[in-house]
């Protein structure tokens, strides 16, 4: 996994609450086999019509927010099914933060195995930044999301944001713990399926 | 202080602990299906990894496969693809997969307590949201992304910050219980506590309402605990439990050993605490009907869709969604909702293609016949439950009122494959999201009980099951 690094954007606002992977990826592009391409699938029927031409009302096909890596949206991003393509199409299209007041919990995991940073703030501060027309500063080292006008702190688990600086592969670490996860299995009460 | 039935599960997993930091956790049983493991094993193959644990590692194919005639060949190229590199993933892999040919294909949340793979204190995770279903049976069952797939596979555990656990207390009886579900119970919970309300906790359900519910009907409420956020929902297991799973093809060999363990450990402690507590009150429920875009968005049979004010209650975030929900879906507030025509009927998915509900929807159908405005269908959750059902006769009950019999799978609950609704197609679907496009583009979904689809199937719009004679 790359290393996250700093981001310097205008934020691109979707003012809803509860959206579902449902809605990230629609499920007939799960049948891929590989994590790369989603992003032209990102928000397919909301971007899209039926003949597949951009919906001029839906705030990805705004002009004015072409190559913004910061996505600002409501309650509960996130919910629903647990297809990991919804952090991969948000990547690919070119978003590296996703702001919002609470992740659904499956997504929220999913974002920091693929370096997809995901912050949660307060709804009135998500408000606030919405309204931001200018770009914004998301620092995660110091852990502050910089305005014009505003030095805000967000809040990251120590262990994720280690894993996000570093671009850490999870599974090279978990081996280091091999001695104990063998030593588990002779402990085990569960017998094997088969 | 004591502790509940999740915390002891949590503890007893454990591989390596740190303060404030995620547990890593042992992983008991690992179900993959052709949707979600593509990468995961391309993940491993780059890495040079093997499968730690093939022995706990099952697969299936439910997703995407066609519910049509299984002799004929997929004729969706990409779906096809993905079918056989599950195939040739687990041959490389060395894990066991229940193909499109085998008798023990199904959703996967429906085969593993049918063979007996899953089991009770276990931990359990497959990369699909609803192994919630499997907490059913007293397991820690989590629904996990793709790179947490590959991590299991590697390593047969996970890291994972500990959840809080949440109490929900279902009280009382339900006065007509072939009209009012297990479905019916799960879908009231989630319109008190909304799409989110579950979220960073584990549920416990707890109380006479759910100990009196059969094996099946426990899966279809843990089944929708993702519905409401949570991490995970689980019940106690009880005799009920144990002696659904004796007997089956997998389960191991020193069960009884096992279930006595079971009975002295898996409870929840009097003397525990719940960070979260809701209580459900079921004498007087009433059958539920989804009229929005998010399983939350519910009222009952009798009432009407709600004006976006009455359902947002001031929370103007929420009164846009529901704004939103009104319009997708095409209704007015203030319509009764047993006004409402529909024009699809699906029976099936993991909340409900078990034996049980076709059995209490061929109660309904018996004897009638689908709307002419209707087109029905019921989907099996697994080759066992088609062939048990078709051993009691209920596909022909089905087929003579016109309904489609088709082969097990996931089916129309999420269409990948060729079962969809048509834009502007009304379903009354005993599935589990009512998602925008979920069942198709542009299509619309009523969740409600299989009694309440077949209901609606032969009338054509919702109608109160309470009113039928069922028994």
């Amino acid at each position: 996994m790359e290393p996250f690094h700093n981001v310097a954007s205008i934020v691109t606002p979707l003012d809803m609450v509860n959206v579902d992977t449902d809605q990230i990826v629609p499920k007939q592009f799960l049948k891929l086999v590989q994590k790369s391409g989603f992003g032209k699938f990102l928000f397919f029927n909301w971007r899209f019509d039926e003949n597949e031409n951009p919906k001029t009302d839906f705030v990805l096909n705004d002009s004015k927010y072409q190559g913004s890596k910061i996505l600002i949206t409501g309650d509960n991003f996130g919910c629903g099914s647990s297809r990991e393509h919804a952090v991969w199409a948000l990547q690919d299209y070119g978003f590296s933060v996703v702001i919002a007041p609470s992740f659904a919990d499956i997504f929220f995991s999913n974002c920091f195995k693929n370096g997809l940073l995901p912050i949660s703030l307060d709804q009135k501060i998500v408000e606030f930044l919405q309204q931001e027309t200018t770009p914004i500063h998301v620092d995660l080292e110091k852990q502050i999301i910089k305005t014009n006008s505003k030095e805000i702190p967000f809040e990251i688990n120590f262990h994720k944001k280690k894993i996000l600086l570093e671009g850490l592969d999870d599974i090279a670490q978990t081996f280091q713990l091999e001695d104990k996860i063998t030593e588990f299995e002779k402990n085990s009460t569960i017998p094997s399926v088969l | 202080m004591g502790q509940t039935l999740f915390e002891k599960i949590w503890d007893s997993h454990i591989v390596e602990e740190t303060q404030n930091e995620p547990s890593l956790i042992y992983i008991d049983r690992h179900l993959i299906h052709e949707v979600t493991s593509p990468q995961a094993f391309d993940g491993l193959r780059m890495n040079n990894r093997k499968v730690r644990r093939p022995d706990l590692t099952i697969a299936t194919m439910d997703h995407n496969v066609p519910t049509t005639d299984r002799s004929l060949p997929i004729l969706d190229q990409t779906s096809s693809i993905q079918i056989k590199t599950l195939e040739k993933n687990c041959k490389d892999f060395g894990i066991t997969l229940f193909g499109m040919d085998s008798p023990n294909q199904g959703i996967v949340h429906v085969i593993g307590p049918q063979l007996g793979i899953t089991l009770p204190g276990a931990t359990i995770v497959c990369g699909d949201s609803h192994t919630s279903t499997h907490g059913a049976f007293g397991a820690l069952a989590l629904g996990i992304g793709t790179s947490d797939v590959e991590h299991v596979l590697a390593s047969q555990t996970m890291w994972l910050e500990k959840p809080k656990p949440f109490e929900i207390k279902v009280k009382g009886k339900r006065k007509n219980p072939h009209a009012v579900t297990a479905k019916d119970i799960i879908l009231s919970i989630i319109k008190n506590i909304g799409t989110g309300g579950g979220n960073g906790t584990v549920i416990e359900y707890r109380g006479e309402g759910i100990t009196d519910l059969s094996m099946e009907q426990r899966m279809t409420i843990c089944n929708m605990s993702i519905e409401a956020g949570a991490r995970a929902g689980l019940i106690a297991p009880d005799e009920k439990t144990f002696d659904y799973l004796r007997g089956r093809e997998f389960t191991p060999k020193n069960y009884e050993s096992l279930v006595d363990t079971w009975r002295d450990t898996l409870h929840t402690d009097s003397d525990a605490k719940f960070e979260k507590e809701f209580t459900l009150h079921i004498d007087d429920i009433a059958p539920q009907v989804s009229w929005g875009t998010n399983p939350g968005m519910t009222c009952d049979v009798t009432e009407s869709v709600p004006s976006p004010d009455e359902y947002s209650k001031g929370d103007t975030n929420q009164k846009k969604g529901a704004e939103k929900a009104l319009e997708y879906m095409d209704l007015k507030s203030g319509t009764s909702i047993m006004d409402i025509k529909i024009n699809r009927v699906f029976i099936g998915s993991c909340t409900n293609a078990r034996l049980d509900d076709l059995i209490e929807a061929s109660k309904v159908i018996q004897g009638n016949k689908v709307s002419s405005e209707v087109q029905a269908m019921v989907v099996p959750g697994s080759q066992m439950v088609k062939k048990q059902a078709e051993e009691l006769g209920l596909d022909k009950i089905f087929i003579d009122a016109n309904f489609e019999w088709r082969e097990s799978g996931c089916s129309m609950c999420l269409g990948m494959n060729p079962d969809i609704l048509s834009p502007g197609d009304r379903c009354a679907s005993t599935s589990n999201r009512n998602f925008e496009g979920r069942q198709g583009n542009g299509g619309r979904t009523h969740l409600v009980s299989p009694v309440m689809a077949a209901a609606a199937a032969i009338n054509g719009h919702f109608v109160d099951v309470r009113e039928l004679e069922l028994n």
